[in-house]
């Protein structure tokens, strides 16, 4: 339970954009905590505020319209809202690193592979332009790039979608960092090479020791990669839980009409899928108390709407934002 | 239990669909994409067929070659025992009634400037259909049938969310109540909530209007979820097409099998190691010799394939496999 234990701990956080409309909140009091060396999944629909958590994280809110409003970041045991843009900068890409959903659009499409892969080597470290090509090829030999020095001599548009993603998993992992934040790092990609990447993920983590925060709407890729679920909704966490006990008893409605709602490879063809009714609420129309009261098709009472539901440990490791309706 | 023979409604023989690459300073054609490359399927009455393969395969350019939205390089094209492969645009106007398209992304091919309702009733401004109060109610009609408000006629597709976006889209395919409808990826843009809600329209409209679907998807569980049978593509070409759960129980193409074998399962207790597919799909433009999967897998056997005539076969009643040495045992 000590801060040995967990890498990075969220606590309450708060973010907020001001947009023309006026102040949205995009993340609502959001908390969870990745532990040393584990991959912990953020699943949600978008708009959510997945993505959001995540750039709150690494402090990549688009300025000067997004701020962290409240709550804190600690990351080994520092309190990351702190920091000035210079500590940020030796920061990033040491201790946390990002990869993002289309490596095309992350990756310069006017420079080779080569010369991104130069300038993040070079973002921590001196190194001779021989010592860079010799990184940079062990690097592309690690994401198990076939033969990298003709790739690093090419540009991102020449490179498939698995092979992009690999690179920016590479310049991810320059200076070994102790977490990797991976936002939707598959969704773009056929299921083929999903299935690459994720096992490419996952090999590096446990043979660097690296925690892993992945964010995904798939609850395929969470059931095959992370070790604790964190499910959000409209801002706020409604559910987490180690994987096996999200998947076998979710006790939030949510998280219960989210599992049931995926067509299964071995379902019975053309029946009837059972469906979440409604989409998800517009950010400016959201309620105090339980957001998914109106797509739940259960009754709610005022005082479930206005007040917002407690978030307890309903058993050991299993929390829920306990509203009396949708977690019966 | 024998199955009802149905009348097939759309057929689809040999069709090639290449396409010229250009290039040098006259822009001459250097060579030839191969995007379709010799496919033959057929679509009953009722029935829905599901496309499934990875980007690229060719299966978009087929969907759109079937509506006739790019003319076919060669092979044949029969609607209702009708040819339609060569059919001028105008010849085919009738026709058009009959076959309809939902895209992938409902945002792109609604046009933003027009109102739902000038959207519905464009179909059948262009058949030229019904009088100005006929249509004011068709509209409310096919509004009411996907699900949406008919307070909805007179907002724009911007005020929707993906899903009744999606809605619309589907509206306006069925507004002349057409035989066949092709789907290219038409949950793929939405979440994971909503993607039941609108498989399910789907499923029901196919019910009540007897409609026969052309599912393209890359994703396995959606297509084998919605399909009767399902054909799977690699490279330009049909490689295994059999009924659904013939095929999830049975697939015999070491493709098939890669693809079954590379969808994430959503049960952590079921977690496998996997034998992963390596490198990507290759390029239509030089497409390997022989059995192109074969080379990707670097198999030992693809060399015997270089040469054969590589054909599919109907190896039990139903289920067709492209037959060659280093796929299929």
């Amino acid at each position: 339970m000590s801060a040995a234990e967990n890498i990075l701990e969220v606590k309450d956080l708060v973010t907020v954009f001001d947009t023309d409309a006026g102040r949205v909140t995009a993340v609502d009091g959001v908390r969870f905590e990745v532990k040393r060396g584990k991959t912990l999944g953020l699943v949600g629909e978008s708009g959510c505020g997945k993505s959001v958590t995540a750039f709150s994280i690494n402090r990549l809110l688009p300025q000067p319209h997004g701020k962290i409003a409240g709550g804190s970041i600690s990351f080994e045991g520092r309190n990351l809202a702190g920091l000035s843009v210079e500590e940020l900068r030796q920061f990033r890409g040491r201790e946390i690193s990002m990869i993002f959903q289309e490596p095309m659009t992350a990756l310069n499409p006017v420079q080779t592979v080569g010369k991104q892969l130069a300038e993040a080597i070079l973002l921590h470290q001196k190194c001779s332009s021989r010592e860079i090509l010799q990184r940079s090829v062990e690097l592309l030999t690690k994401v198990r790039i076939p033969s990298p020095e003709v790739r690093l001599q090419e540009y991102p548009h020449q490179l498939s979608g698995g092979m992009r993603q690999r690179v920016m998993i590479a310049m991810a992992l320059v200076h070994k960092p102790k977490l990797l934040i991976a936002d939707e790092p598959t969704t773009a990609l056929d299921v083929t090479v999903q299935a690459q990447i994720l096992d490419l993920i996952n090999s590096l983590q446990t043979e660097m020791g690296m925690s892993v925060l992945l964010i995904t709407h798939d609850l395929g890729v969470i059931a095959e990669t992370c070790d604790e679920v964190v499910v959000m909704y409209a801002g706020r966490v409604v559910e987490r839980a180690p994987v096996a006990e999200i998947f076998s008893s979710p006790r939030h409605a949510y998280t219960q009409g989210l599992l049931q709602s995926i067509p299964k490879i071995e379902s019975v063809p053309k029946s009837r899928l059972k469906a979440i009714p409604g989409s998800v609420p517009a950010i400016e129309t959201l309620l105090p108390g339980c957001r998914f009261a109106e797509r739940s098709g259960r009754p709610h009472l005022p005082e479930h709407l206005n007040q917002r539901p407690p978030f307890i440990e309903i058993s050991p490791q299993h929390w829920v934002e306990q509203c009396p309706v949708c977690v019966a | 239990m024998p199955r009802l023979r149905r009348m097939s409604l759309l057929n689809v023989e040999n069709l090639k669909m290449h396409f010229p690459v250009r290039g040098g300073i006259l822009m001459r054609a250097l060579k030839t994409c191969k995007a379709v490359d010799g496919v033959s399927i057929s679509v009953s009455e009722g029935e829905t067929l599901g496309l499934v393969g990875e980007s690229g395969c060719g299966k978009t350019t087929l969907g759109k070659a079937i509506v006739r939205l790019y003319q076919p390089t060669d092979g044949k094209l029969q609607f209702e025992g009708q040819d339609i492969t060569r059919v001028s645009q105008r010849a085919l106007r009738p026709i058009r009634r009959d076959i309809q398209m939902i895209f992938q992304d409902p945002a792109e091919s609604l046009n933003p400037r027009l109102t739902v309702r000038d959207i519905l009733e464009e179909p059948f401004l262009i058949q030229k259909q019904g009088t100005t109060a006929e249509r004011r109610q068709w509209v409310g009609e096919l509004l009411d049938k996907v699900g949406l408000a008919s307070t909805a006629a007179d907002r724009f597709p911007f005020e929707f969310s993906g899903g009744q976006r999606q809605r619309i889209g589907i509206a306006r395919a069925i507004a002349l109540k057409p035989k066949l409808i092709v789907c290219d990826e038409p949950v793929s843009a939405l979440d994971v909530s909503v993607q039941s809600q609108v498989l399910n329209l789907m499923l029901d409209l196919q019910r009540e209007m007897g409609l026969s679907y052309l599912f393209i998807a890359h994703g396995l569980s959606v297509v084998k979820h919605m399909s009767d049978r399902v054909a799977v593509m690699y490279l330009g070409k049909i490689v295994e097409l059999a009924p659904s759960e013939e095929l999830y129980h049975n697939p015999r193409h070491a493709y098939t099998k890669a693809l079954l074998d590379a969808i994430p399962v959503p049960d952590p207790s079921k977690r496998r190691p996997r034998r992963l597919l390596s490198g990507d799909v290759p390029s239509p433009i030089d497409p390997p010799k022989g059995c192109a999967f074969g080379h990707r897998m670097k198999h030992p056997k693809w060399e015997q394939s270089v040469g054969m005539d590589l054909k599919l076969e109907e190896i039990s009643p139903g289920h067709w496999v492209q037959k060659c040495p280093c796929c299929v045992d």
